[in-house]
Parts: C-alpha cells; sequence; structure tokens
C-alpha cells in the first residue's frame, strides 16, 4: 500500500500564533493521481499546502515524500526532491519575463539540463505564453498569469505538482483549458497532481481521489466518483458537521 | 571658461569612482533590502588589506589585490551566514543594527593596529596626464577610476540581468517564498550577493586607497558618499549607481565652480536632497524591491 504513495501526510497540526489552523490532517497522494482538496475559504487548503512545502513549520504531524520524512524541512530542500507549488493567486515574478520565469523555475541542477525539452513542452501546452515570451509577467491576463504559474513548477521536472485555487477570479472557459491541461499532463506523463479548489463539481469530476477540509480537519475522503455531491456539498458548508 | 569645462570634465571622472564606492551597497540594498551600515567600513578594511599584503608579498599591488578579494569575499561569507542570515528574516531592522555592530567593530580593529595614521597605496599612474590642454587637465587615475569602475558596474548588470545566477538574485529579491519554491537556497543566495558586492567594494577600496587614501575611520565618509550615490541613482538600481555617482561628482565640482571649493561636499548634497524631492525612488527606480 505505502508503495503506491507518493506523499502522505499524518495528523498535522498547524497555527499562526494562538489560532489553530489545521486539525490532525492526514491525507494520501497516491503515484499518478489526480487529488483534489475541496474546502471553503478559510477551510486551511492553503495553510496545509504551506505546510508541506516548509512555508509555514506544523507544530506535530509527518509529511513523507517517497518515503522520506520532509516535515519541516526547507522548502529549497523540499522542492529539489520533487515536490513543485503552483501558488495562490498565481504569484509569479513580475519584473521577469515569461521566458525568465520559466528559466527560473528550471533553477534546480536536474532540471537546467532538460531546461530546453522542458520549455518546448510547456509552450506547447500553453501556447500563450510562448507568443508572450519576451514580455514582462506584469503584462499577462489572468489567464496567462495561472498558465505561466503552472508552466514554471512544471519546468523543474516534478513528481508531484500542487495547484493551489487555479480557478481564482478566471472565467469558467479560461479554467476548462488549464484543467484540461492538467489532466493531459497527468495522462501522458503520469505525473501525480493536487488540485486545491473551492468547486465541489469541477474537483470531483476532474480527480480520482478526493478530501473535504471543513475548518482545519478533513471531514470526508475518498475516490472520487463514490463521493456523492450533495454530501460533499452538505459537509463542505458545514451543515452537518460538529452535530 | 576653462575652469567650467574642467570642473564638468573632474566631476565627471570622479563620479566614476563614486560610483565604485556605491555599488556594493547598492547591490545589498536591491538584493535583501538592507542599507549596509557597514559598507564603507569593509571598503576600507579591504583597503588596508591591500596595503598590508603589498607589504607581505613584495610589493605587487595586483596580487595584494587579488589576495583581498579572495579574503574579503570570506569575509561576506562569514558576515552573511553567521550574522545578518540570521536575523534578516525578523526584518530589515535587526539587520541594520547588526551592521552598525558590524562597523564599530571594524573601526575598532583597524583602529587598534593603525592608529589615525594617514595611508596611500602607491599608484604607478601618479603625476601621469592622459590629456594636459590649456582646457582641461585630465590625470590617468582619474580616467583609470572611471574605466574600472565602468567595467564592474557594466559586468554587474550583465551577471544579474542575463544569467541563471542573477535571475536566481533577483527571484529572491522579490520573493523569498517563491524564490525558494523554485528550489532557490535563499539564504546561500544572500551569502553570494554579500560575497559579490565585498568583491566590488575592494575595486573600490583599491581605488579609494589609491586615489585620496583612507585612515582607520574613513569608512563613514564612504558611506556617506555611498549613500548619496545610491540615493540619486536608486536603491538598489545597478546602472543607477554610476549615473548616481556622476551626477554627484558633477554636482560637487561644478558646486565648487560656481560657489567655492569650500561649499562643494554641500552643494553635492543639496542636490541629493532635490532631486529626493522630486523622484524619491531615484533617477533609475529600483532592480526589483517593491
Ligand atoms: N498568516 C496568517 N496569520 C494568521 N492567520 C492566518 C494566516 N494565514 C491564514 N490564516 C487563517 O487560517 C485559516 C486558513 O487560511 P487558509 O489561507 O489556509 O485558507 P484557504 O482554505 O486557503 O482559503 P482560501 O480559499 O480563501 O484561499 C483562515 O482562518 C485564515 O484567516
Ligand atoms: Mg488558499
Amino acid at each position: 500500500m505505502n508503495e503506491n504513495m507518493l506523499m502522505t501526510i499524518e495528523n498535522l497540526n498547524v497555527s499562526y500564533g494562538d489560532f489553530q489552523a489545521l486539525y490532525d490532517v492526514s491525507m494520501q497522494f497516491p503515484k499518478g493521481a489526480i487529488v483534489s482538496i475541496i474546502g471553503a475559504n478559510g477551510a486551511g487548503k492553503s495553510t496545509l499546502l504551506n505546510a508541506v512545502l516548509g512555508i509555514n513549520k506544523p507544530h506535530s504531524g509527518k509529511v513523507t515524500f517517497q518515503g522520506q520524512d520532509i516535515t519541516g524541512k526547507r522548502t529549497s530542500t523540499i522542492v529539489s526532491k520533487g515536490v513543485s507549488l503552483s501558488p495562490e493567486g498565481s504569484s509569479v515574478f513580475e519584473d521577469m519575463t515569461v521566458y525568465e520565469n520559466l528559466v527560473v523555475g528550471a533553477f534546480l541542477p536536474s532540471a537546467r539540463k532538460k531546461k530546453k525539452e522542458r520549455m518546448e513542452y510547456v509552450y506547447k501546452l500553453f501556447p500563450a505564453l510562448k507568443e508572450k515570451a519576451s514580455q514582462r509577467a506584469t503584462f499577462l491576463s489572468g489567464g496567462q498569469r495561472q498558465m505561466l504559474a503552472i508552466a514554471r513548477a512544471l519546468m523543474s521536472d516534478p513528481k508531484l505538482l500542487i495547484c493551489d485555487e487555479i480557478s481564482l477570479g478566471l472565467a469558467p472557459v479560461v479554467v476548462g483549458d488549464i484543467y484540461n491541461s492538467i489532466l493531459e499532463v497527468n495522462e501522458k506523463m503520469g505525473l501525480t497532481i493536487v488540485l486545491v479548489e473551492q468547486e465541489v463539481k469541477r474537483s470531483l469530476d476532474y480527480s480520482d481521489i478526493s478530501y473535504v477540509l471543513v475548518k482545519g480537519s478533513v471531514v470526508m475522503g475518498g475516490p472520487s466518483d463514490e463521493l456523492d455531491e450533495a454530501a460533499v456539498k452538505d459537509a463542505y458548508f458545514g451543515i452537518n458537521q460538529f452535530a | 571658461m576653462e575652469l567650467f569645462v574642467q570642473s564638468l570634465v573632474s566631476g565627471i571622472l570622479l563620479g566614476g569612482l563614486y560610483a565604485a564606492i556605491g555599488v556594493g551597497l547598492s547591490l545589498v540594498f536591491g538584493i535583501m533590502g538592507l542599507t549596509n551600515i557597514a559598507h564603507g567600513s569593509l571598503l576600507i578594511l579591504s583597503s588596508f588589506f591591500i596595503m598590508i599584503f603589498v607589504q607581505a608579498f613584495g610589493g605587487s599591488i595586483i596580487l595584494a589585490f587579488a589576495i583581498t578579494i579572495v579574503l574579503m569575499i570570506a569575509v561576506g561569507v562569514l558576515l552573511q551566514g553567521f550574522l545578518i542570515n540570521r536575523v534578516i528574516s525578523k526584518g530589515a531592522e535587526p539587520a541594520l543594527l547588526v551592521t552598525f555592530g558590524v562597523a564599530i567593530i571594524i573601526w575598532n580593529i583597524l583602529e587598534f593596529f593603525f592608529g589615525a595614521n594617514f595611508f596611500r597605496l602607491s599608484n604607478p599612474l601618479t603625476g601621469i596626464n592622459v590629456v594636459s590642454t590649456r582646457w582641461m587637465i585630465i590625470p590617468a587615475t582619474a580616467l583609470f577610476n572611471l574605466g574600472i569602475s565602468t567595467v564592474v558596474i557594466l559586468a554587474l548588470h550583465f551577471v544579474i540581468q542575463k544569467t541563471l545566477f542573477g535571475r536566481a538574485i533577483r527571484a529572491a529579491a522579490g520573493n523569498v517564498n517563491a524564490a525558494e519554491l523554485m528550489g532557490i537556497n535563499t539564504s546561500r543566495t544572500y551569502i553570494y550577493a554579500m560575497c559579490l558586492a565585498l568583491a566590488t567594494s575592494s575595486v573600490g577600496g583599491l581605488l579609494v586607497g589609491q586615489t585620496f587614501g583612507f585612515f582607520s575611520f574613513s569608512g563613514m565618509g564612504y558611506l556617506i558618499i555611498a549613500f548619496g550615490v545610491v540615493v540619486i541613482g536608486g536603491m538598489g538600481s545597478i546602472l543607477g549607481t554610476f549615473l548616481g555617482g556622476i551626477i554627484l561628482g558633477v554636482a560637487q565640482l561644478l558646486g565648487g565652480y560656481f560657489f567655492g571649493p569650500g561649499v562643494q561636499t554641500l552643494v553635492g548634497y543639496l542636490t541629493l536632497l532635490v532631486l529626493l524631492t522630486l523622484r524619491p525612488q531615484g533617477l533609475l527606480g529600483n532592480m526589483t524591491r517593491k
């Protein structure tokens, strides 16, 4: 069982000062799967991702990646092991060109060697980026920024790609395009992907496994096709929770 | 008229040297948002190192300079790795206090060994004029200073803009977490950046040592010049440093021409104040830092 798990999160607790944001969160990300983490505003999704990537330090619990304990390690160390995050709000390097953003995405020595072919690959995945290659990221549209954030995360040739709220503030058509690209990366490259979302239906449709996060706790989890959309929505809005 | 032209030309040449004095300060500010109060003292420290090694190794200033660069890089590793990196995550102010402490320590060490004696590095170009007409005199030293400074600043600009290392530095300057997410170890990047800054400051230390001379406490004066240069050019802008140096140099010498040599420094800093009021971010804005 554990052999098939790319990443395991066990009983993770994270606080900001006195405020506890995550309570005993446990999840498993199997190799090659698309996993969705569903939760409303403030549920703790970004907190979880930041804890996984060492941006904030959990006060207890454990994160294992490819059998290695990576809990609370330095972010760049975790990234160098093969975890890549496309951050919330598609934060890109504003003052750098699209091309430079991608080059920096391939900073790891292991990725530098494959830079050319990776760049061709992400340009094929998101042709809009190729057209804008020499423009500063500041001048991109919302959708293009999101594409750049994902493309940049793919440049490091990760084993696990985590995307924090791709759909934030984007038109449904654009979101659909980006999701299809991600699906393609998963199918063709076998890349394990974690999608963080607020939209229940989209999450269930696009993923193999889903977890529902409510107020810092996992309240539901399992194969996406076995989870009932209505039940997830109830849980999501906290209707049957803490009753 | 002759004197005016001479003042203008001398101002530009002096500006080249000023740019070399300021560029390290600008680099550190641009990358880690830190105003390195020890900048001038470190620059003078490298002048002292060059002087010591010239005496110790048979008089070759090139060899002495090479050893000094290596030594200053080592100082950069210690300063950034063991002191500044420990506090920089808590904000720029604690780090600024650390550099203030370092400045004082360097003064005291230098004073302990050298007292208040004035030194000057040997300069093979002394007394040679490249141009010597009724209109103007261009001393070889001043031209050399401007040339070296130009080369250093253009090279630094190229490294920051066009190399992977430079892009990593800019990424870390823009957003530490985002840079870490690219696999960039930002603490290590800061160490490299400080080493780069101290290597360029060693160039400043060489030129200053040959041109003006130095003593244990002259670091403070050079910090003020560097500060003026960097503020005029735009904190963190490498090319702006060059512009800032030239403007400060020209302002001082033309100020001397119009109002007398006694007030030339004052005129330089009044110009700084006026420019700051008109354009608070400096002439060339900044490299990456918001
Ligand atoms: N830096 C911080 N300091 C204090 N509290 C924080 C901080 N970041 C997040 N929180 C709190 O932690 C909780 C979880 O926030 P988090 O950003 O992880 O939620 P999220 O699920 O990602 O929400 P969203 O969908 O809005 O991005 C919220 O109550 C939030 O107010
Ligand atoms: Mg979030």
